[in-house]
C-alpha cells in the first residue's frame, strides 16, 4: 500500500512534535524514519496508527484520502505497527493473544486458528508453539508473534518502532530477512531507529527527523556522516575514551551463584577495580539484573561470597552495602528511583543523613538551589519530580547520589535520553571514576558499552561471559555472544 | 451415609451460594482492572431491600430484582468514582461499604423481624433421587441451582468465548486492549456494574432464602462481604478457584451451626472463626513474595530451597497486572 | 533571590488555589445534605426537622455541648493516629479492633491492680500505659502481616477486627463475667476512684481534653515538620524508591502502625475510664472508622481534620436525639458517609477539570 503523508502537523501544548511534514512512501519499499528521542517519529507513527489525530494535513492510502480514528480502525485499513514492547498479554497463551480482540461469534474457532499459527510461523521459519505462555518468550518470539498477528489481520503496511532494542543477534539477522521478504511481497515496511547502522543496513529510503520536522530524506548508498549531520544539525564530539581504571581490587565476586524462578546464573568470579567501568551486555532478562541487584545487596546469592574492601558482605541487605558506600540506579526513574508528588526539595532532604529532628527548610533549599545548577536541572526548589522531563529526572537522579560513592550501578543509564544528555551524564561518571568510584551498568545499546567500559560482561541465557578487554572487541564480537553464538 | 451427614452436606452447598455469588461477581469486576471494595455494605442494603420489596409486593421475583439493582447502583458509583475520575479505588469503596452499610440499617429499621415471604424448596425430578447427591446437590431452591450455573457459565465465559478474552485483556493490559479495539473504559463500567449487581443478588439470597428475614444488625450479615473480596484473592481470580474457597466458607459457617447445637461455645466466637482463617489463607498465597522469605531461600542448601520454592509458587496468586490502575488512551 | 521568587509565587497562588477548594468542598457539603434530605423524605420524615433536631440535640445546653466535646475527644485521637499510616500510604482499616483491645487492657489493668494499695492516679496512669500496649500490639499485627507476610494490610485489619471483638465478648461472657450472670451490657464497673472526673456541671473531664489537644498538636508537628513525617510520606508515595534512597521503608511502615495503635489503645483507655467505665461488646463505638471517613473527608490535613471531628462529634450527639423522631440512630452514620462520598466525588470533579483544562 502507497502512504501519503501532507503538511502533518501536531503540537502539545507548547512543543512542536510534527511540524508541516510531507512524505511519501510507495509500497513495497522500507522506509526508515531515523532521529534523536523526541525528534517527532514516535509523534508521527502515532498519527499514522491512529492513536493521536493531527492538528491539520492529510493521510493518503493508496491515494484516497482517509480518516483514521483509532489503532484498530488503523488494523482494519491495513496498517499494522509493532511496539518496542509488544503490546501482548504475557499471562495468556499465544493462541489466546493471536484471538484476543477478533471479530466473530461467541466461541473462536481455536484449531483452525492454530493451525493457521503454524502454517504462518513455518513460512517465516519461526518457533511459535500457539499453547506457550507469552511471558515465557523472550523480546524477540514475542515481536514474531506480533508480526505473524498482524500479517494474519491482513495488514499492508507493517511500522516498527525500534524493534532491535533487546533482541539478539541472530533474531536480528531473521527479523531484517522477514522484512525483505514481506517487502518482496508487496508490504510496506516503516522502520523507525535511531541506529545509523541498522537503517543503512536494511532500507531502501530514509527519512530523518530532527525537532519536529522531516529535515531530509536519504537514498543509497548512504554516508554516515552525513546522517549524523542531519540528525543532530552538527557534528557529534563523542567524550573522549579516558579510563581511570587501578590496580586495586575493591570488589571481589567468588564463586557466586544466583537464581530466579526463571534463571540460575553459577560461579561467578570477578574482581572489580576502584575506578573500573564493567559494561553488562546481553538479550533482556539473561541475568544482567540479577547480578546488578546481587552487587547492591537487593539480592541475596544463592552460594558464594561477596567481598567489599576484603570485608565479606554476604547476606548483607542494601542499606548496609548502600553504607559503604554503594549506589544503585534502577532503570524505571518515576517507578523505583524518584516520588512523584514530592518536589525536588524533598529529595534532597530524604537522600542526606540528619541527626536533628526538625527539618531545616533553609538549608534545604539553599542545598537544591546549588544542586539544580552544578548538575543542569531543568527545574525549581518547588518542582514536582513528575514534571521534569525524562532527561532532567536522570540528571536528578545523579545529583541525589552521595557524595562518596565507591560503587555506582546503573541500569540503563542513558535509555530515552537524547545524546547530548547522554554525553553530559557520562562525563559526570567519569568525574566520579576520576574519585575512585567504580561503575558497572547495563545497557542495550551495544556502542555505548564499548564505548563507556574497561571490561565488559556478556550474559547469555544463564551463562557469564569471562570479563572482555573493552578495547579488544568489537560490535560483532559481542553481538555473537550475545546471541549465544561462540560459547 | 447417614442422614446428618447428608444434612450437613446439603447445608455447605447452600450457605455457600450468597458468599458464591459475592466473589464471583467481584472475580468478573476485579479481572476487568476494578477493585469494588463495597461488597460488604452493599450484601446488607440489598438485603434489607430484597426483603422490603419482596415483603411489600408478595413477589420474589423483585426482591430479588431489588438486590441486583442495588449491587449495580453501587457500583455505577465505584466505576465512576474510579475509571472517569480515576480517584483513589479504595477510598471511594470503603466510603461505600461503610454508608451502605449504615443506610441498610437506617433504612430497613422500620422492618426488623417483621414476617416476610422466602424462596422454598424445589427438588429437581429424578436427580434429587440419586442417593448421596441427590439430597447434597438436587434438593434446594433455585438459588442454589443458579449458583452452579453461575459457575460454569462465568468460568466458560471468561477463558474460552472472545468477549471473555477481551475481559482479561483489559484488567492484564489495557493499552493492548485498546490497541485491538476495546473501549476500555466502556468495557469496565460494564463488568464493574455487572459483577455489582452478582453482589447485590448475594443480600436477598440471604434474607430470602439462607438466613431468611431481616434483623438489622443482628441479621449477622456484617463481615460476610470481606470475606467475599478475600475469596477473590485466594481463587487467584479464576471462577473455579474462587468457588472452592466459598464452599470453604460454607463448610466452615455449617461447622458453626453443628458446634453450636453440640457444645457451649458462645455463638459470636462461632461467627468470628471465618476471620483469622481468612488472614491465614491470605498469608499462604502471598507469603511467597516477601523478600525475606527470598533471602531466607537463597541461604538455604539448593534441595529445600527448590523443594519450597515449588510450593510457594503453587500457592501464590497474581492479580490481573492492571487491577486498579486507571486508563487513558494514549 | 532566585530562592524567594518560586516560593513566594506559590503561596500567593496557593492562598488563591485553598480558597477554590475550599468554595468546592462547601458545595459538596451542600449537595450532601440535599442528598441526604431526599432519603429522609423517602422515610418520610421531615428534613428540616431532622436538621434542627440534630443542632439542638449537639448544641442547645451546656451539658449537650460538653458532650460533643467528650465525644469530640477519642474521634481526634483516633484520626490523629490514622494520618500516620495514611501518611505512609497504609489503609489502617484495624483501627476499630486496636481500640477494643486498648479498652481490653485498660479494663484489665483496673481489674489486676483494683485490691492493692497503689495510689488511683497512678493505677489511671498504668492502665493507660496498658491500654496505649495494647493498641500498639493489635496494631503491629496486620504491619508485621503486610512487611513480612504480604498480607494487605485492609484484609489483616479487618480481621482482627472481628477476632478482637470477639476477643471482648468472651472476656465479658467469660472469665470477666459479672458476679451471677453474664450480660452483653458489659462487664463490671471499675470502681469509681478510677474514673475521670467530670468539670463540674458539664459531660466533659478536662484531662482528655487536654491528651486530645496534644496529641492533635504532636500529630500536626511531626507530620509536617519532622524528618520523620518526610520519610513516611516519601514512603507512602512510592516505597520503593523511598527504600533505594536509604529509608528502612520496614521500620517504618510498622513504626506508622504503632503510632496508630499507640493512638487507638490511648482512645480505648479514655472510652474506658471517661464514658462506659467497664468493657462492652461493641467497645470501639466505631470511632476507628469515623476517623477514616473524617481523614477522609479533610484530604489527610492535621490541622483541619481536628475541625472536622468537632462537626462529626455534633452529629453524633445530636442523633441520639432523633430516635424521638422515630428515626434509627444509623442516621449519623449514613449523613457522614454521604459527606465524605460527595466531597470524594467532587473532588475528583475538579480534579478532572483541571486536567481538562
Amino acid at each position: 500500500m502507497k502512504i501519503t503523508l501532507q503538511h502533518i502537523d501536531k503540537s502539545f501544548g507548547k512543543v512542536h512534535a510534527n511540524d508541516d511534514i510531507n512524505l511519501t512512501i510507495p509500497s513495497g519499499t522500507i522506509q526508515g524514519i531515523l532521529g534523536e528521542n523526541g525528534a517527532g517519529k514516535s509523534t508521527l507513527m502515532k498519527i499514522l496508527t491512529g492513536y493521536y489525530q493531527a492538528d491539520s494535513g492529510e493521510i493518503l492510502l493508496d491515494d484516497m484520502k482517509v480518516k483514521i480514528t483509532s489503532p484498530e480502525d488503523a488494523v482494519v485499513r491495513g496498517i499494522g505497527m509493532l511496539h518496542q514492547d509488544p503490546l501482548d498479554f504475557p499471562p495468556m497463551k499465544v493462541i489466546d493473544n493471536f484471538l484476543l480482540g477478533t471479530k466473530g461469534g461467541l466461541f473462536p474457532n481455536r484449531k483452525q486458528v492454530e493451525n493457521e499459527i503454524l502454517r504462518l510461523s513455518n513460512e517465516f521459519d519461526f518457533q511459535i508453539n500457539p499453547d506457550a505462555f507469552v511471558e515465557t518468550m523472550t523480546v524477540g518470539e514475542r515481536q514474531q508473534l506480533e508480526i505473524l498477528r498482524l500479517l494474519w489481520l491482513g495488514v499492508k503496511v507493517l511500522i516498527l518502532d525500534e524493534p532491535t532494542t533487546g533482541i539478539s543477534a541472530n533474531q536480528k539477522d531473521k527479523l531484517f530477512a522477514t522484512l525483505v521478504k514481506l517487502a518482496s511481497q508487496g508490504l510496506t515496511v516503516i522502520f523507525v531507529s535511531h541506529k545509523l547502522e541498522e537503517v543503512e543496513q536494511l532500507c531502501n529510503r530514509v527519512a530523518v527527523f530532527r525537532q519536529g520536522k522531516l529535515v531530509g530524506e536519504v537514498d543509497p548508498p548512504y554516508r554516515t556522516d552525513q546522517f549524523v549531520y542531519l540528525m543532530f544539525g552538527k557534528n557529534v564530539e563523542v567524550g573522549e575514551k579516558a579510563s581511570f581504571c587501578t590496580d586495586d581490587t575493591y570488589i571481589k565476586l567468588k564463586n557466586i551463584g544466583l537464581e530466579d524462578y526463571r534463571l540460575r546464573l553459577k560461579d561467578i568470579n570477578l574482581e572489580i577495580k576502584s575506578g573500573e567501568i564493567i559494561g553488562l551486555a546481553g538479550m533482556e532478562g539473561s541475568g544482567q539484573r540479577l547480578f546488578l541487584r546481587m552487587l547492591a545487596g537487593l539480592m541475596r546469592p544463592v552460594s558464594g561470597n561477596i567481598y567489599i574492601d576484603g570485608v565479606d558482605f554476604t547476606g548483607k541487605n542494601y542499606h548496609v552495602f548502600q553504607n559503604s558506600g554503594v549506589a544503585y540506579l534502577p532503570a524505571s526513574r518515576l517507578e523505583e528511583g524518584l516520588i512523584p508528588g514530592m518536589t525536588l526539595t524533598e529529595h534532597f532532604i530524604l537522600s542526606e543523613k540528619h541527626r536533628e529532628l526538625f527539618v531545616d527548610q533553609r538549608s534545604a533549599m539553599d542545598l537544591t538551589e546549588e544542586r539544580i545548577k552544578t548538575f543542569n536541572i531543568k527545574g525549581t526548589p518547588v518542582s514536582q519530580v513528575e514534571q521534569l522531563s525524562g532527561g532532567n529526572q536522570q540528571r536528578a537522579l545523579l545529583a541525589l547520589l552521595r557524595k562518596r560513592l565507591r560503587l555506582i550501578l546503573m541500569e540503563h543509564p542513558t535509555r530515552g535520553l537524547d545524546i547530548e544528555s547522554a554525553i553530559w551524564i557520562w562525563s559526570k561518571m567519569k568525574e566520579r571514576c576520576k574519585d575512585c568510584a567504580s561503575i558497572v551498568f547495563t545497557s542495550s545499546d551495544l556502542d555505548e558499552i564499548l564505548q563507556y567500559s574497561d571490561r565488559i560482561l556478556v550474559f547469555f541465557g544463564g551463562l557469564v561471559s569471562p570479563p572482555i578487554n573493552a578495547k579488544s572487541t568489537t560490535v560483532d564480537e559481542l553481538g555473537q555472544l550475545i546471541g549465544g553464538k561462540g560459547w | 451415609m447417614e442422614i446428618a451427614t447428608l444434612t450437613t452436606l446439603a447445608g455447605i452447598v447452600e450457605y455457600a451460594v450468597p458468599v458464591l455469588f459475592a466473589s464471583i461477581g467481584e472475580n468478573i469486576t476485579e479481572k476487568a482492572g476494578i477493585t469494588n471494595l463495597s461488597v460488604n455494605g452493599t450484601i446488607i442494603l440489598s438485603a434489607m431491600g430484597g426483603f422490603v420489596v419482596s415483603m411489600n409486593t408478595g413477589s420474589l421475583l423483585l426482591g430479588f430484582l431489588t438486590g441486583a439493582l442495588i449491587g449495580a447502583a453501587v457500583a455505577a458509583i465505584v466505576a465512576f468514582s474510579s475509571i472517569t475520575l480515576k480517584q483513589s479505588q479504595v477510598a471511594i469503596g470503603f466510603i461505600l461499604a461503610l454508608l451502605c452499610r449504615d443506610l441498610g440499617y437506617f433504612l430497613g429499621a422500620p422492618y426488623t423481624n417483621k414476617p416476610g415471604i422466602f424462596l422454598s424448596k424445589v427438588p429437581i425430578p429424578g436427580l434429587s433421587e440419586i442417593p448421596i447427591l441427590g439430597p447434597v446437590f438436587f434438593n434446594h431452591s433455585l438459588v442454589v441451582y443458579a449458583s452452579y450455573l453461575l459457575i460454569i457459565i462465568t468460568f466458560v465465559y471468561m477463558y474460552k468465548t472472545r468477549p471473555g478474552l477481551m475481559l482479561q485483556g483489559i484488567g492484564e493490559r489495557p493499552t493492548a486492549a485498546f490497541a485491538r479495539g476495546a473501549n476500555v473504559k466502556a468495557l469496565r463500567y460494564l463488568y464493574t456494574i455487572l459483577g455489582g449487581a452478582l453482589v447485590g443478588l448475594a443480600g436477598p439470597m440471604y434474607s430470602l432464602a439462607v438466613k431468611i428475614g431481616w434483623a438489622g444488625q443482628l441479621s449477622g450479615l456484617d463481615g460476610v462481604g470481606w470475606i467475599a473480596l478475600a475469596i477473590t484473592i485466594f481463587g487467584g481470580w479464576n471462577p473455579l478457584r474462587v468457588a472452592f474457597g466459598a464452599y470453604l466458607f460454607g463448610g466452615l459457617q455449617q461447622l458453626g451451626i453443628t458446634l453450636q447445637s453440640t457444645t457451649d461455645i458462645p455463638i459470636q466466637i462461632l461467627q468470628a472463626a471465618p476471620f483469622p482463617l481468612m488472614i491465614f489463607t491470605l498469608l499462604l498465597v502471598n507469603v511467597g513474595r516477601a523478600e525475606w522469605v527470598e533471602r531466607e531461600l537463597a541461604a538455604m542448601p539448593e534441595k529445600p530451597r527448590k523443594v519450597i520454592s515449588k510450593i510457594l509458587r503453587a500457592l501464590r496468586t497474581s492479580p490481573p497486572a492492571s487491577l486498579g490502575v486507571p486508563f487513558e488512551n494514549d | 533571590m532566585s530562592i524567594q521568587t518560586p516560593a513566594v509565587k506559590t503561596s500567593a497562588n496557593g492562598r488563591k488555589k485553598g480558597l477554590l477548594d475550599f468554595g468546592i468542598r462547601l458545595s459538596a457539603v451542600i449537595l450532601a445534605f440535599v442528598f441526604t434530605s431526599l432519603i429522609l423524605l423517602l422515610v418520610k420524615a421531615d428534613p428540616l426537622e431532622a436538621y434542627k433536631t440534630l443542632v439542638t440535640g449537639a448544641f442547645s445546653t451546656t451539658s449537650k455541648i460538653t458532650s460533643v466535646a467528650a465525644s469530640w475527644v477519642p474521634l481526634v485521637i483516633a484520626t490523629s493516629g490514622l494520618l500516620f499510616t495514611f501518611t505512609a500510604g497504609l489503609w489502617n482499616i484495624g483501627m476499630e479492633g486496636q481500640i477494643v483491645l486498648g479498652s481490653v487492657f485498660a479494663v484489665g489493668a483496673f481489674r489486676l491492680l483494683d485490691n492493692t494499695a497503689m495510689d488511683p492516679t497512678l493505677v489511671i496512669i498504668i492502665a493507660f500505659i496498658a491500654g496505649a500496649l495494647g493498641g500498639i500490639l493489635w496494631a503491629l499485627l496486620p504491619g508485621l502481616m503486610k512487611v513480612y507476610g504480604g498480607v494487605n494490610e485492609i484484609f489483616g485489619g479487618l480481621g482482627l477486627n472481628f477476632v478482637a471483638k470477639t476477643i471482648a465478648i468472651w472476656l465479658i461472657f467469660g472469665p470477666w463475667k459479672r458476679p451471677g450472670v453474664a450480660s452483653s451490657s458489659g462487664t463490671e464497673w471499675i470502681d469509681i476512684k478510677y474514673r475521670l472526673v467530670n468539670m463540674p456541671g458539664t459531660n466533659l473531664s478536662l484531662v482528655i481534653l487536654i491528651i486530645a489537644v496534644i496529641v492533635a498538636i504532636l500529630t500536626a508537628i511531626l507530620l509536617k515538620g519532622t524528618h520523620f513525617g518526610l520519610k513516611l510520606k516519601a514512603i507512602g508515595k512510592n516505597y520503593k524508591a523511598a527504600y533505594l534512597l536509604g529509608i528502612p521503608t520496614t521500620r517504618y511502615f510498622l513504626m506508622a502502625f504503632g503510632m496508630c495503635g499507640l493512638f487507638a489503645g490511648i482512645t480505648g483507655a479514655i472510652l474506658v475510664t471517661s464514658k462506659q467505665y467497664s468493657l462492652i461488646p461493641d467497645a470501639g463505638f466505631g470511632y476507628g472508622f469515623l476517623g477514616l471517613l473524617v481523614a477522609m473527608l479533610v484530604n489527610y490535613h492535621p490541622i483541619w481534620s481536628s475541625i472536622v471531628a468537632i462537626f462529626f462529634a455534633a452529629l453524633t450527639i445530636g442523633n441520639t436525639q432523633l430516635q424521638y423522631m422515630g428515626l434509627s440512630t444509623y442516621f449519623a452514620g449514613v449523613l457522614q458517609g454521604i459527606l465524605v462520598l460527595f466531597v470524594v466525588l467532587v473532588d475528583g470533579l475538579r480534579k478532572r477539570l483541571v486536567r481538562r483544562m
